[in-house]
């Protein structure tokens, strides 16, 4: 479904992937772990379209992404939760779902759509009118999560979503992840620092290190790799 | 002093202060979205002034009629504007951003005030119609009707503005843009068109000021730099990212401008507006009614 290849991305003089390459399959949940530097944010930047890669290609559906801009790849149907969330702070949270909807694609069936949201978050149905920025670090994210899914994403890119959440909180938004996959049928690349959560969701998962793929497999297997485990899971006494 | 003429003078303060707001609606507009600021709004102020002007001296055409004439012609210049130059600086940051659309506007407002100078020589010129000298009394106080309506269509064209930012998805899209341009891109909406029509729309606001000024008050080809930095301190004493706050914020303007003549002598208006700037930006950067 989303194919990477040999990608080579940089920022002016400092050059972050090094020829990535990954594969997503339609219906999968893919996550991507790596240490800082690693270049996962920036892979997920180039598939948007925010970057533009030096050489190496993006596929989605067979359609080359590489030199789309990116309010046209949203409307392919791949939506990103950035990373620490960006959301529209003082607008409302009812004007943040509706922005999601903006593409020709999601905009003519926005209102179920937004049905569908707020069965996911009912929290976010009670403060429609609030201005964004006041709402607490786990609704901004469910926010965030709403208002991707709002674009009606063939595929979701998750940018670490439990990034500065408390671990009962981020257990929830790992929940959330899953029923959206199994539940709406949404292929998801997740990129987490919360290793062990985001291999026990993924039904496969790649190793990323230095601006390339370093190692993949199933989570479990991910999970039981000698690479993995001394370099995070040590450290990381999480869920 | 009397009290009517304390309030004489106040309501003066208030119906100039009205256009202080829609000419720094326009910059503010401008300044919030692509992070351009056009020191060259004040030239297209006058601009609108001219055409409105001209369409009066040579068809005889109502100023406030002209209106419906001058605003899309504003507007298209302001798409050639863009296209033309300020497009050029909006992929760097916003820093670089800033510092260059400065220049960008300088070498615009030079361009644009000799250009006038040439075309329509340095004459002060101003639409006298049949009502201009027109008042309405009322308990001892004036209100000249041409700059009463001034007020009322200025008031008019921020509150259209503001609904439009409110409730259209071209208005949702140009407030998106303003708050994270890269968030706005991933929602679907198509930045680069966003900054044309909010330019675009900013130059139309100036060509709605720059008629009210030929009619209310008087136009040269030199005026521009004096309604740039008029607009730009009210940019600053509203703060960013609310319509109705920057119409508020040359009101204010306007009356202070008001009050200190009254206390200080006519002399002193322009010091006491770089004042102000100065206090807010020291006091409260954000401005008044920014976030």
């Amino acid at each position: 479904m989303l194919e990477a290849t040999d990608l080579h991305v940089s920022y002016g003089d400092l050059q972050a992937l090094w020829g990535m390459s990954l594969r997503v399959d339609d219906g999968e949940i893919v996550a991507l772990i790596g240490p800082n530097g690693a270049g996962k944010t920036t892979l997920l930047r180039t598939i948007t379209g925010l970057l533009r890669p030096t050489s190496g290609t993006v596929r989605f559906d067979g359609r080359a992404l590489h030199q789309e801009r990116p309010h046209h790849i949203v409307d392919l149907g791949i939506a990103l939760v950035p990373e620490g969330r960006r959301l529209f702070a003082g607008m409302s949270v009812l004007e943040n779902l509706m922005l999601g909807a903006f593409t020709a694609r999601a905009r003519p069936r926005r209102q179920e759509t937004l049905r569908g949201v707020y069965e996911i978050f009912p929290v976010l149905a009670e403060r429609l009118g609030q201005p964004a920025g006041t709402l607490s670090g786990g609704q901004q994210q469910m926010l965030a999560i709403g208002r991707a899914l709002m674009a009606r994403p063939k595929i979701l890119l998750l940018d670490e979503p439990s990034l500065g959440l408390a671990p009962v909180v981020a257990l929830r938004i790992f929940e959330v992840i899953r029923r959206i996959n199994a539940d709406q049928r949404v292929t998801v690349l997740l990129v987490e620092q919360n290793v062990k959560a985001a291999l026990e969701l993924a039904h496969r998962a790649y190793l990323a290190q230095g601006g390339r793929i370093v190692g993949g497999g199933t989570g479990a297997e991910l999970l039981g790799d000698e690479r993995v485990k001394s370099a995070y899971l040590d450290f990381l006494s999480v869920s | 002093m009397s009290a009517q003429f304390i309030a004489q003078n106040l309501i003066f303060g208030v119906l100039t202060g009205s256009l202080y707001g829609l000419g720094a609606a326009g910059l503010s507009l401008v300044f919030g979205v692509l992070r351009v600021l056009n020191v060259a709004h004040g030239e297209l102020i006058m601009l609108g002034g001219y055409a409105s002007f001209w369409l009066f001296a040579s068809y005889g055409l109502d100023p406030f009629a002209s209106l419906l004439l001058t605003t899309p012609l504003m507007f298209v210049i302001g798409l050639g504007l863009h296209q033309g130059l300020f497009t050029h600086v909006e992929t760097l940051d916003e820093d670089m951003r800033i510092k260059n659309s400065l220049l960008i506007g300088f070498g615009l407002t030079l361009a644009l005030h000799n250009l006038a100078i040439r075309l329509w020589t340095a004459d002060e010129r101003a639409v006298t119609t049949a009502y201009s000298g027109a008042v309405i009394a009322a308990g001892g106080l004036v209100f000249p009707v041409v700059r009463v309506a001034a007020l009322v269509i200025a008031f008019g064209a921020i509150a259209l503005v503001h609904l439009m930012l409110r409730a259209t998805y071209v208005g949702q899209a140009i407030r998106a843009t303003a708050e994270d341009w890269e968030a706005a891109m991933l929602m679907g909406i198509d930045v680069r068109r966003t900054y044309l029509i909010a330019f675009a729309l900013g130059s139309a606001l100036a060509g709605v000021a720059g008629t009210l000024v030929s009619v209310g008050y008087s136009i040269n080809p030199s005026i521009g730099l004096e309604w740039t930095l008029k607009a730009l301190i009210v940019v600053v004493l509203a703060g960013l990212g609310s319509m109705p706050g920057t119409f508020l914020g040359g009101l204010l303007l306007g009356l202070a401008e008001s009050v200190s003549a009254l206390l200080l002598g006519g002399t002193y208006r322009e010091v006491v507006a770089l004042v102000i700037f100065v206090l807010v930006l020291m006091f409260r950067p954000q401005g008044l009614f920014g976030r």
